[in-house]
């Protein structure tokens, strides 16, 4: 039984990574109708700015609460600047162009930064730098709470309720739904729809330089190939809930992360990314458009 | 380009080329003329979906892989036929393996071509990887470790013309289909769903059809992979094997048959020609250019280097013309 729970905690904590990752897919699907296949190598540069970072600073041997803001702010602003840079060069001159140029396009750009990482930061895997101490916080009976997935939880629950503010709570979340909902008509009221979508891959992308920073110091091994797997998984959730829907994007991630971690227990590790593709497809099966997502009537 | 139109004149013509060749390179080469023909037939049953049906799948190295683990495996387990007619065993085979891997892609289809677009690349992407996990975990398949010693054919003349018949066979398929009534659905698939529908097609069963003949080629290419390679594993076809196969059917124009051979030949030799500057740099440089050029030509060229023309067609408008 307490096996149990404690593979439900670890569960949680795996899901609200995916879920940080997720909601930057889920923005931008909502707002430009397309899947960004580069966020997960946003996600893997974020990491790499933030080892370099560290090493920089020497701040590598020195675990802390400041060690984790300061990774968190670098990790944040380069994932930001490259995910603006890739909206301006890549998708910008294919806005309105099919649908399938701009899947092709978006893979090419994920490509381009794997092996682009390769070249600059070489193809052997590094140790992410010391960003807090591990300890036990606190156990009941066997049942042990560590401070990894405590703040990964604290940290990915602050960012999603900031998300959930700027959406809802803000002129420019406001200019945002209009954007998705309709973008001409929204450029007909005074919003300037080239600079909300940029906005949009500034948040979605920074949301992923959160969750590089909170893999690297559970899993601190980065290497430049490290975002495919998980942004296929973060992926998958957001389809999963119903892409286009923030908060079908968390509870797809929690889904993902919760199952991902009982297959791991109690079947196969092997199994383990099958697993994933198992579920969308089964659940794509009964419900085309997700768990939370509307199903949309093409009109003519 | 008029001798196109005959299957065996083309056949005869590729035996004559195979010949050359046989006579006239090293191994080295020879090997990677295989390739080229084995990735043709992947670009060219690819570019049924993809480029004349216009749905988007990511999951071919899936069926390839499946045809390929069906022939090596048969091909060393099951003895049919007497061993003077051996060559016959292996057409067999890889017919047999081409009708698992079409009989996948119907159980494939069927479920996830209701979905439209990028639902449907996701969906196709997971059945490739489920496939792939699947291999991973088959001990009598050799799981992790994969597959050696499957038998190749001896020669090189041998193993060229055994691919040449394939390619032969797939081309006048699947070009013969496109000039029919029967391909002239999955073209009204690609130009608008809505629209072909309210005629009364039914696009669903129009796109699973596509599916099952692409995957049953898909398979056949992977039967011929398995034997020139002789030696397969799981890794041989993940992600990055169905990206390549889209790569060729991109870059030499989505629905254009000529374009797309014309384009697995040139992905399958840049590497090769790139690998002195890449021991120089000591980094795999062949992705970075690939991706590069994906993403020049969606937004230069969106239709691909030849559009829906045929070569015949762009021989006919550029230098027939100026001559």
């Amino acid at each position: 039984m307490h096996d149990f729970i404690q593979h439900i905690i670890n569960g949680i904590s795996l899901g609200s990574i995916y879920a940080l990752i997720a909601l930057g897919y889920t923005m931008v699907y909502g707002i430009l109708k397309m899947i960004n296949f580069a966020h997960s190598d946003v996600y893997m540069v974020g990491a790499f700015a933030a080892y370099f970072a560290a090493r920089l600073l020497n701040i590598e041997n020195n675990p802390g609460i400041l060690t984790l803001v300061i990774l968190l702010i670098v990790s944040m602003v380069s994932c930001s600047l490259l995910g603006l840079a890739i909206e301006r060069l890549a998708y910008r001159p294919l806005r309105g162009a099919p649908k399938l140029n701009i899947l092709i396009t978006a893979i090419g750009v994920s490509l381009f930064l794997q092996f682009g990482g390769q070249l600059v930061f070489g193809a052997d895997p590094k140790v992410f730098p010391d960003v807090m101490k591990d300890f036990v916080l606190f156990n009941i009976g066997p049942v042990e709470l560590k401070s990894f997935d405590v703040t990964v939880l604290v940290v990915s629950i602050i960012a999603m309720f900031g998300l959930q503010f700027l959406i809802y709570n803000t002129k420019l979340g406001r200019a945002m739904r209009a954007v998705s909902a309709n973008a001409s008509v929204a450029s007909l009221l005074g919003v300037n729809p080239d600079r909300i979508i940029a906005f949009t891959f500034i948040v979605g992308s920074s949301l992923a330089g959160i969750g590089s920073v909170l893999v690297g110091m559970k899993y601190p091994k980065i290497e430049p190939l490290m975002g495919m797997m998980i942004g296929l998984k973060a992926f998958v959730a957001a389809v999963l809930g119903g892409i286009g829907n923030v908060r079908g994007a968390v509870l797809g991630a929690l889904i993902m992360g919760l199952s991902e971690e009982m297959v791991v227990a109690y079947l196969s590790s092997t199994y383990r990314d099958a697993l994933a593709f198992g579920i969308l497809i089964v659940i794509l099966i009964f419900k085309p458009a997700g768990l939370l997502g509307k199903y949309t009537v093409e009109k003519v | 380009m008029h001798f196109l139109k005959k299957p065996l004149l083309s056949f005869l013509g590729l035996c004559v080329l195979g010949f050359l060749f046989d006579i006239g390179l090293d191994a080295y080469y020879q090997l990677i003329i295989l390739f080229i023909l084995v990735n043709c037939l992947m670009a060219m049953s690819l570019n049924l979906i993809n480029g004349y049906t216009g749905q988007f799948s990511l999951g071919h190295a899936g069926f390839m892989a499946i045809g390929a683990y069906f022939s090596a495996y048969a091909n060393t387990h099951w003895d049919i036929l007497p061993p003077t007619v051996q060559f016959l065993e292996y057409f067999i085979y890889a017919l047999c393996g081409g009708a698992l891997a079409a009989a996948a892609g119907f159980l494939v289809g069927l479920p996830s071509l209701r979905l439209k677009g990028d639902y449907l690349a996701i969906v196709t992407l997971g059945f490739g990887e489920i496939i792939r996990v699947a291999l991973l975990n088959m001990d009598f398949l050799g799981g992790p470790r994969g597959y050696a010693n499957i038998p190749g054919f001896g020669s090189f003349l041998f193993s060229f013309i055994f691919a040449s018949v394939w390619i032969v066979i797939c081309f006048f398929t699947i070009w013969r289909v496109m000039h029919s009534t029967f391909g002239r659905g999955f073209l009204s698939v690609r130009e608008d769903e809505i629209a072909a529908e309210s005629m009364g097609i039914n696009t669903t069963r129009m796109k699973v059809r596509a599916f099952v003949l692409s995957s049953f080629f898909a398979g056949v290419a992977g039967s011929l992979f398995a034997h020139f390679t002789n030696f397969i594993n799981p890794s041989s076809f993940t992600f990055l094997q169905s990206v390549n196969a889209v790569i060729m059917v991109v870059l030499g124009g989505m629905g254009s048959m000529t374009g797309v051979i014309v384009a697995a030949a040139l992905v399958t030799i840049l590497p090769e020609a790139l690998r002195p500057l890449q021991e120089l740099t000591g980094v795999d440089l062949r992705m970075i250019i690939y991706s590069l050029s994906l993403v020049l030509v969606m937004i230069l060229r969106p239709k691909g280097l030849f559009g829906d023309m045929e070569l015949s067609d762009v021989w006919r408008k550029y230098v027939r013309r100026s001559a």
